[in-house]
């Protein structure tokens, strides 16, 4: 905790922190940052396909698959209120409460994600649609597809295994505020990202 | 838990209130995104309106879900202005798309 109280000293006496945070905090915002690169150059790409073809599939119907799809969104956001709220109680010393809420998040992403799969099955076995054709004829509406909403999933299923270890530590006495919020921070960044794939690619994409 | 462990954990800013209040405007932004994929809107005007909105939501998500807004002004300049700069740099590339597509066969 010492780095704590360094931390909090003046920026020009030569403490540790400018920022006034600890260094896995600041580790986790830079790592942020770059996977917001990453995810920024996948949408742009992704952007760029569609301009450069004349006739983009536009596939989804509004029901059910855009509401599907809202569904998702829904789970997912809630899932950041929870783990807000996990954020909270372990800021008040309350560590089972602390618990409880990041389980209640790890079952919004495990949900996120079995929808996500639901849906990703549909398209293949119902609709055909594979990273290399679909029946509407724009092989690059797969590969964009599955690849944005596949490293989302990625995330995800990271960001629940991640929370499953930070929800073990924090029952068990082990780990402090700092490590629950610095997860905080990793989920809503998941959370944030679908809050750019979800219009692009399906409420974009809805059958006219 | 030491004393100075405690100090820390009830240094914190924001409410249980005011998450649930950055959560409903969440999910009323969300609304109105898929109303307007529901009445139809031209792709263009959708297209400017809904990133208009996903920003919005962005910026509450990092305000207040991510604490920025509780933090030193110091980590914001450091963290985004160049993630901003960066991003809209990609879109350097967007007004050859339109080369592109008089360039492939066929369209």
């Amino acid at each position: 905790m010492a780095s704590e109280a360094k931390a909090l000293g003046s920026a020009w006496g030569g403490g540790g922190s400018p920022f006034a945070i600890g260094s896995k905090k600041f580790g986790m915002w830079l790592f942020i940052v770059s996977d917001a690169l990453t995810f920024s150059a996948l949408l742009a790409t992704y952007t760029y396909c569609r301009m450069s073809t004349a006739n983009w599939p536009t596939p989804f119907h509004f029901s059910p698959s855009v509401i599907f799809s809202t569904i998702m969104t829904l789970v997912l956001l809630s899932s950041s209120l929870t783990m807000v709220m996990g954020v909270h109680a372990m800021a008040h010393g309350n560590r089972k409460g602390a618990v409880a809420w990041i389980l209640a998040t790890m079952a919004g992403g495990a949900g996120f994600v079995i929808l996500h799969l639901t849906e990703w099955m549909h398209l293949i076995r119902d609709e055909k649609v594979t990273p290399f054709g679909n029946p509407w004829g724009e092989p690059l509406f797969g590969a964009t597809f599955f690849g944005i909403t596949g490293l989302h999933m990625t995330h995800v299923t990271i960001g629940v295994i991640y929370l499953g270890i930070i929800a073990l530590g924090v029952g068990r006495g082990k780990f402090t505020y700092e490590d629950v919020e610095v997860s905080g921070l990793y989920w809503h960044f998941v959370d944030l990202v679908w809050m750019f794939v979800f219009p692009l690619v399906y409420l974009m994409s809805v059958k006219m | 838990m030491s004393a100075h462990e405690a100090h820390a954990e009830t240094h914190v800013e924001g409410t249980t209130k005011l998450f649930l209040v950055v959560w409903i405007g969440l999910l009323v932004l969300t609304g109105i995104e898929v109303f307007l994929a529901y009445i139809q809107t031209p792709l263009a005007i959708m297209l400017i309106v809904l990133m208009g909105l996903s920003l919005i939501k962005a910026a509450l998500i990092i305000a207040y879900f991510m604490h920025l807004k509780f933090e030193r002004f110091s980590l914001f300049m450091v963290l985004f202005p160049m993630l901003i700069f960066c991003i809209m740099m990609l879109f350097v590339w967007m007004p050859d798309a339109q080369r592109a597509l008089q360039l492939r066969p066929g369209q």
